[in-house]
């Protein structure tokens, strides 16, 4: 074989592939390629409505409204009369030449905006004279419109993609907008329908000359679908109302369904200042992470607090499921627990009762420390190994959705915290036991709850041992939902008959106990107040005691509950000051549609009440010590 | 009798200068088309991307006068000279070249500049010409071979460090050059081997690849001792263990290169081309775009100037190393074809003549410049068609940019040159 044969040969096998890929490109795959990534072919977009939403009695909460963006081609841009282009857009040369580059920057073959959310009348003016600026056009959007300063958390916002997601997606386009937080993000795509898109053809100057294949790729808009949600917006308002100048999370979910009925952030804002021109400004000073306030962040959702005294109903439950308690034990109190030899190892206690010993109404009603050491005591010590026992408690505890993330279609969460065995044995390095973790009992220490995780709990109780997810989406275009995860029952571990004479208590609550001076005549509430101390860490151990939380968890009517609710007031001191009120004017007014003459004066004093100065004397305070320690 | 001829153009070869003449000529009419914009038709104005080629092409007539003037014996006299010349022109790059592209592969003389790894090929062709043809040397030593090794890859290396991996990758043809000159086909297929493990191991994935070679190996070797290869087994059964633990070595070697010492571009390139990635917006646009562009031609093409695609400017950098795209739009499957068939043409007829040299240094040479072209020409058309990963190297003749048309005219005249002198030797 002659040394010349192996290059003739390959230079021949390679024009023939060459030439056979030539002909499957060009003869048999032909223009079949999708014209959508053909620069030749222009896409213009047609953006459907966005869904309305309602809320679950069919009041509009959320609506549309037109806007304008220029857009930009930096690849078709040709030389233009820039001073003129500038004053018809109020803008400066240098101002012109920052959005270029930046334009360019993303990718000069894509269009992206160029200028956000024109105003209208400058929309008309500039419409006549877009076509003499090449590579500039004006794209129609639809943008929100808020006729209830409500529920911003709720409902979330919209805002651009971000660039990386549109240059990764293949239905978002750069300057489109999408739901960024709330239903508006986890029901985007039920919300946003599906823009229509137009293909127009392009000659070799640019110019568009006519539709693509006579539009044979063409689609319409399909418009988006609208949401009913299951919020009573007008709770959720006087709720929103009721927290003015308090901080802290609200969540009132229907027992006998799940629904979450309201869903308060205090502080919050008007949804309607992340709309429009001016959305940037407010949207920087809204997340601004040195805000104390933290205006975006849903405490209903996110904010994990020490549960405190409520959490004393879960360790009856689970006592009574036991056996190491019934309806009749009884304990002493001697102004406090003991649960060491060192002097400093004492729970105190302000039941007050000293004279007999407390049974398991007294002990709740009256919110005893003591009764509650002694039955997580129990609890704890039923098996030989601690550690057995601590499982077992946080299984019961686990089973009401507490530590972990409730499954609820809203896209913030929280875990929360319940210890179990594992978590002690990482955290001493010695044997632990009941004593060791006895604040657990009172719902300090360790344990960590979110209030949508309270309400929850509530709810469980009022139902008398199951719950169903909440949620907050109640029709999808006016069909109600059907989500299997929302319409199944979730047992828990306690038993039906255990939580009679747990509910009994938290009735004496309401009627001779902690939270007997926010009674509603004709209504029967069952409820728990609570106190949590809580101290605020300033660097890595460092941490100030802080005003105690005022909590309540509390549910109505007692027999066919309606509405569980659960309340945070930060620093709000004793649960029974602040939360205890605020709880029982909403279930007044979610039962009985308004405020009774009784106790007008009761709303008036929590609609006027601000902890503002609690708040900043403890932030200057941190301020100082950070400072301090530096 | 030796008796030279005045006239530089006696015995040139006519119809490689007319491939020439055809290859540049065509390729300027795609660059007018590929960089025209709506509002000049002046044809010679230097400020445009076509109006500059024009002045390139006319450089190059005296240059090639210039090649044709010397007499062949020079190229082989000085050839150890231009190469250490243009190994030190490599050099000088590193303090005063100039970045572009991130690449610093360029001298700047004010208005022009030049990239002198375009001029580097001819010499390191000449050099290995040189080395090859002389008597006392005897290419079977290993010491001889790794000599070859040495001129041919220390350009290479010098132009990697650039960084313009693309240009080095080059070099590799001259292994067609060696192997003719009786360097074993092993070393081809041996390469030819590990590229194709390498790009289904990524494919498919390592533990998959490994499963299945595994098997094939085992039924072939299982067959040999069925076949009474019990014999060869029992002498060669260390062998066997070798080779499976090298395949197992390779697989899991490539995978770990390609995770940890490949940067994320060259992984997106190579996901884009082997389809694991649907991506026609980033890193896969320039391809699916020209793809789309050549595809859009049909049979016969939307005719000169008439290409929607090329003349909206929506392939990037379709004047150079996308030129090919244009001639697809515009010229259709008929007029790609031909381009294509013009290219092997020329390669063959470097080949024919190559082979009627007497001179070995004239063939060796000729041999250097086919398979340069060769690489050139699957390289790049190979990118524009969608068959290989994205590597920038220009098309011979074709593409827009002075040294590219310069460092080709100069090697294909200088076999020109040779060849013509190969009746008159001495």
């Amino acid at each position: 074989m002659k040394r010349s044969f192996l290059l003739y040969f390959l230079i021949t096998v390679i024009g023939v592939i060459f030439i056979g890929r030539l002909f499957q490109l060009q003869i048999i795959k032909g223009e079949t390629y999708d014209p959508m990534h053909n620069a030749a072919i222009k896409i213009e977009y047609d953006y459907p409505e966005r869904g309305y939403i309602y809320d679950r009695n069919g009041k509009l909460l959320v609506a549309n409204q037109l806007s304008y963006d220029v857009m930009v081609q930096p690849n078709q841009v040709e030389s233009l009369d820039t001073l003129e282009f500038c004053n018809l857009l109020k803008i400066d040369k240098e101002d012109f030449l920052i959005r270029f580059k930046r334009a360019e920057h993303y990718a000069s073959y894509l269009p992206s905006v160029f200028l956000k959310q024109l105003a209208k009348e400058d929309f008309a003016f500039l419409q006549e004279k877009m076509h003499k600026y090449n590579g500039f056009y004006i794209q129609k959007r639809i943008i929100r419109n808020y006729p209830i300063n409500a529920a911003a958390n709720v409902l979330g916002y919209i805002g651009e993609v971000n660039e990386e997601k549109a240059k990764k997606s293949d239905y978002y386009q750069s300057g489109e907008l999408e739901g960024k937080d709330g239903v508006e993000k986890q029901y985007e795509d039920v919300l946003r329908g599906r823009k229509g898109k137009k293909y127009l053809q392009r000659n070799r100057f640019n110019k568009v000359t006519g539709s693509y294949k006579d539009g044979l790729n063409d689609t319409l808009p399909e418009n988006g679908q609208d949401l009913t949600l299951t919020i009573d917006i007008d709770l959720q308002l006087f709720a929103q109302q009721l927290m003015n100048g308090k901080r802290g999370g609200i969540v009132a979910i229907e027992p006998s369904t799940g629904e979450i009925l309201a869903l308060v952030t205090s502080p919050s804002y008007d949804p309607n200042m992340l709309v429009g021109r001016k959305r940037s400004i407010n949207s920087a000073s809204l997340m601004d992470p040195t805000n104390p306030e933290k205006p975006t962040y849903d405490r209903g959702l996110l904010a994990a607090y020490p549960p405190g005294s409520p959490f004393k109903i879960m360790n009856a439950l689970i006592g009574l499921q036991e056996n190491v308690i019934n309806e009749q034990s009884s304990f002493l109190c001697f102004g406090g627990y003991r649960y060491g030899s060192r002097s400093t190892a004492f729970m105190r206690c302000h039941c007050g009762v000293f004279n007999s010993p407390i049974r398991l109404k007294t002990g709740i009603a009256r919110s005893c420390n003591s009764y509650f050491a002694n039955t997580y005591k129990r609890i704890i010590e039923k098996n030989k190994k601690p550690s057995k026992g601590l499982d077992n408690w946080n299984r019961h505890i686990t089973s009401f959705g507490l530590g972990n993330y409730l499954g609820y279609d809203l896209p913030a969460g929280q875990k929360g915290l319940i210890p179990d065995a594992a978590y002690y044995n990482a955290r001493y390095k010695y044997a632990w036991g009941a004593s060791t973790t006895i604040s657990n009992a009172i719902g300090q220490g360790e344990v960590l709850t979110t209030p949508i995780q309270l309400a929850n709990f509530t709810a469980a109780i009022a139902n008398r041992g199951f719950f169903y997810t909440p949620h907050i989406v109640k029709k999808i275009n006016r069909k109600t939902i059907n989500i299997t995860d929302f319409t199944t029952k979730k047992q828990t571990t306690i038993d039906k008959e255990h939580f009679a004479p747990v509910i009994e208590a938290m009735h004496e609550v309401f009627k001779t106990g902690t939270g007997r001076w926010s009674q509603v005549n004709g209504i029967e509430i069952c409820g728990k107040t609570g106190t949590s101390e809580n101290s605020i860490k300033i660097v890595d151990g460092i941490k100030v005691q802080a005003k105690d939380h005022s909590i309540l968890i509390a549910f109505a009517p007692k027999d066919n509950p309606k509405i569980a609710i659960a309340v945070f007031v930060e620093n709000g001191g004793y649960g029974s000051t602040i939360a205890a009120p605020i709880t029982s004017l909403l279930i007044e007014k979610y039962l009985n549609g308004s405020i009774s003459e009784v106790n007008k004066i009761r709303e008036q004093n929590m609609l006027n009440m601000s902890l503002q100065e609690v708040y900043d004397k403890q932030t200057s305070k941190t301020k100082q010590i950070a400072s301090g320690k530096e | 009798m030796r008796q030279e001829k005045n006239n530089i153009f006696a015995g040139i070869d006519w119809i490689l200068v007319f491939l020439y003449i055809a290859l540049v000529g065509f390729g300027w009419l795609n660059i007018y088309a590929a960089s025209k914009t709506e509002k000049n038709h002046e044809i010679l104005d230097f400020s445009t991307k076509y109006g500059k080629q024009i002045l390139w092409i006319s450089f190059s007539i005296p240059l090639i006068v210039i090649i044709l003037f010397f007499n062949s014996k020079f190229y082989e006299k000085f050839a150890s000279i231009l190469y250490l010349i243009s190994i030190f022109s490599l050099v000088l790059l590193f303090p005063l070249g100039k970045e572009i592209n991130g690449a610093r592969s360029w001298f700047n003389f004010g208005a022009m500049s030049l990239q002198p790894s375009e001029f580097v090929k001819a010499c390191t062709a000449l050099a290995v010409a040189k080395l090859l043809s002389d008597r006392q040397y005897n290419f079977k030593l290993v010491k001889n071979q790794i000599k070859a090794f040495i001129i041919v890859f220390f350009p290479a290396v010098l132009i990697t460090l650039q960084p313009d991996a693309g240009s080095a990758l080059i070099y590799l043809s001259f292994f067609f050059v060696l192997n003719r000159e009786g360097l074993t086909l092993n070393y081809i297929l041996l390469g030819a081997t590990v590229i194709a493990l390498f790009v289904l191991t990524i494919f498919f994935g390592a533990s998959n690849m490994f499963i299945s070679l595994f098997i094939i190996i085992s039924i072939i070797v299982a067959y040999i001792i069925y076949r009474g290869g019990k014999r060869f087994f029992r002498f060669n059964w260390y062998k066997i263990l070798a080779f499976y633990a090298f395949v197992a070595l390779f697989i899991f070697g490539t995978e770990f290169t390609y995770n940890n010492i490949f940067k994320q571009h060259h992984r997106d390139r190579f996901e884009v081309l082997l389809g694991m990635k649907v991506d026609n917006v980033n890193i896969g646009y320039n391809s699916y775009q020209s793809e789309l562009t050549i595809s859009s031609g049909g049979w016969f093409g939307k005719g000169f100037l008439e290409g929607n695609i090329t003349q909206g400017n929506f392939v990037p950098e379709q004047h150079t190393d996308y030129i090919f795209s244009t001639v697809g739009e515009e010229w259709g499957f008929i007029g790609s074809s031909f381009v294509i068939i013009l290219f092997m043409l020329m390669m063959y007829r470097i080949i024919y003549l190559s082979e009627t040299h007497t001179n070995k240094f004239g063939r060796i040479y000729g041999y250097g410049l086919a398979s340069i072209l060769f690489f050139h020409v699957i390289v790049n058309i190979g990118m524009v068609i969608g068959l290989l990963p994205t590597v920038g190297i220009p098309l011979p003749f074709f593409s827009y940019g002075g040294s590219s048309l310069w460092g080709f005219t100069i090697l294909l005249f200088i076999f020109i040159r040779l060849d013509a002198h190969k009746n008159y030797d001495w």
